[in-house]
């Protein structure tokens, strides 16, 4: 019978069966995003060294590059730099483990969900900038107010993701450890916090953007060392290539932070 | 050590699940739990269990459990619920932990587990590594090293293909045969009730009652001979007429839902 099967009658031909399947699976190449990359930079390099461009307004690469340097043999750009760091790095960290301690509540405790959530849905949707002046009443006009700052808008962040995260942990596995009589303490530990952890790293890509986001605002409202309050006096002062090498430190720097976080993920969650 | 359902029924808001389940698994016994689907089968085996607090009746147990059990009511989940981000003998472990034993003692108790599932050259591999027939001999692993009285098992085999399930319920053969465990086995298929349970408690459609509670009349070693093939197909066939009707009615209640 299975020869049939390439039998063909007299008056039929045979004809292959189209194939419809492709698309919709996009695969980035490796090298292609630093080639466009490159290529635009050559272009606006080009653009500039053969004056199309007013360097006032848009300086080219090479200047931006040599603002750098310059900036860096002076020790300006650490000036800066660290400045920037400081805040963010306290801010973060304090911002972080307030969030994780609160989220893991919320996740966690009945009485804490219902006030918690409460508070942050009231809370996380004011832009934490706009708390600035009344943290510089509070505090003073020093780090603290800008820390701060920084702290609020990486704890609701935080603690958002990580009750969603708590939420997620699957409940068969939670169970499993009951049926065992495992107690409370290690079902967080054991259980709970490694099956949140995927939500609390992803949590984390965003908070150091709302970090960076807030270091350059409140460095922009007052603040005599920090990129941020550098780009606004380079700007004032129409430097733009100083202004311009302040943002590409910026984008490093966020680069830089994105890279740790998904090393910690490779590191952290390679059983997925 | 004896596992007694004593008059459980259990409401969901207004939806009866159960209503009146009485029955005794004694020391060593493997009774089986059929019926239709959405009978409460699983939702019974979470009460016995302590997973689940019944609207009224209780779970008891009679008699001491054997000296060196760490959990006597030890269950076997349906979708194995094994920890993704641990390894093998790390989730084999892992109901180990937070007991009084030594390292050694857990070192022991988790070499002897995986050894009698077969899984000591798996010990360093994740869930995510495994088919789903050695993820679930990883979950009857884990159950093993804390030396159940008795297991409870919730439709173990039926996320597994036809072929898998053929080589655990072997497994299963044998690993009742020889430790003097008990078991309560939930499950959908009557070839898996037939073949391993003592005996069968056939549920009716929801609200669960007891329809009625069949024995099986051989030993499961003898269950494995071609002869008795014809027998167990017949006893398969008494219950299927039990609930046949009843399956349909539910099915059919399902899609309207």
């Amino acid at each position: 019978m299975l020869d049939r099967a390439t039998e063909t009658s007299a008056d039929e031909t045979t004809r292959r069966v189209r194939f419809r399947g492709a698309g919709f699976v996009p695969a980035s190449s490796r090298f292609g995003g630093w080639i466009a990359l490159a290529l635009v930079i050559a272009i606006w390099q080009a653009a500039g060294s053969a004056r199309l461009v007013n360097p006032l307004f848009l300086p080219a690469p090479s200047a931006i590059v040599r603002a750098i340097y310059e900036l860096a043999m002076s020790g300006a750009l650490w000036q800066h730099l660290s400045a920037s760091l400081l805040r963010i790095g306290v801010g973060w960290l304090l911002g972080t483990a307030a969030g994780v301690v609160v989220g893991f509540a919320i996740g966690l405790s009945r009485l804490a969900r219902s006030v918690g959530i409460t508070f942050i849905s009231a809370l996380f949707p004011i832009p934490k900038i706009a708390l600035l002046p009344l943290l510089i009443l509070w505090l003073g006009i020093g780090e603290e107010p800008k820390i701060a700052t920084i702290a609020l808008g990486v704890f609701f962040s935080t603690a958002i993701s990580v009750y969603s995260g708590v939420d997620a942990v699957p409940r068969n596995l939670i169970r499993m450890a009951q049926s065992f009589n495992v107690p409370f303490a290690t079902i967080v530990r054991k259980v709970v916090w490694p099956g949140a952890l995927p939500a609390v790293l992803a949590g984390f890509r965003i908070t150091a953007s709302v970090a960076l986001l807030l270091v350059v605002s409140a460095e922009m409202i007052g603040a005599q060392f920090g990129i941020g309050a550098f780009v606004l006096q380079a700007g004032n002062l129409m430097q733009t290539d100083q202004l311009l090498a302040g943002v590409v430190i910026l984008s490093v720097f966020g680069l830089a932070v994105g890279k740790v976080i998904g090393w910690l993920e490779v590191r952290l969650l390679h059983w997925r | 050590m004896d596992l007694i359902a004593n008059h459980i029924s259990h409401h969901f808001g207004d939806l009866a699940v159960l209503d009146d389940v009485s029955f005794t698994v004694g020391a060593g016994e493997v009774v089986a739990i059929v019926g239709p689907s959405g009978c409460g089968k699983s939702t019974l085996l979470s009460i016995l269990g302590g997973l689940l607090l019944p609207t009224s009746g209780s779970p008891e147990l009679r008699g001491a459990p054997p000296a060196d059990s760490l959990n006597p009511l030890t269950f076997v989940f349906q979708d194995f619920a094994l920890l993704p981000w641990a390894t093998v003998e790390e989730n084999v472990e892992f109901p180990l932990l937070h007991t009084q034993l030594s390292a050694t003692q857990r070192r022991a108790l988790v070499e002897d587990a995986l050894r009698r599932t077969g899984l000591t050259d798996f010990r360093k591999t994740y869930p995510k590594q495994l088919s789903g027939g050695m993820r679930q001999r990883v979950g009857i692993s884990r159950a093993l090293a804390v030396k159940p009285a008795i297991l409870l098992m919730d439709e173990p085999l039926s996320a597994l293909d036809s072929q898998t399930r053929e080589l655990l319920m072997e497994d299963f053969v044998r690993l009742l045969a020889d430790g003097g465990m008990g078991a309560v086995y939930v499950t959908h298929n009557l070839e898996e009730a037939a073949r391993l349970a003592d005996r069968i408690v056939v549920l009716s459609r929801r609200p669960g009652r007891i329809r009625e509670v069949v024995a099986v009349p051989m030993t499961r070693t003898e269950r494995g001979d071609i002869a008795a093939r014809e027998q167990l197909l017949a006893l398969q066939n008494q219950i299927w007429s039990l609930i046949r009707n009843e399956a349909i009615d539910a099915e059919r209640e399902v899609q309207h839902a």
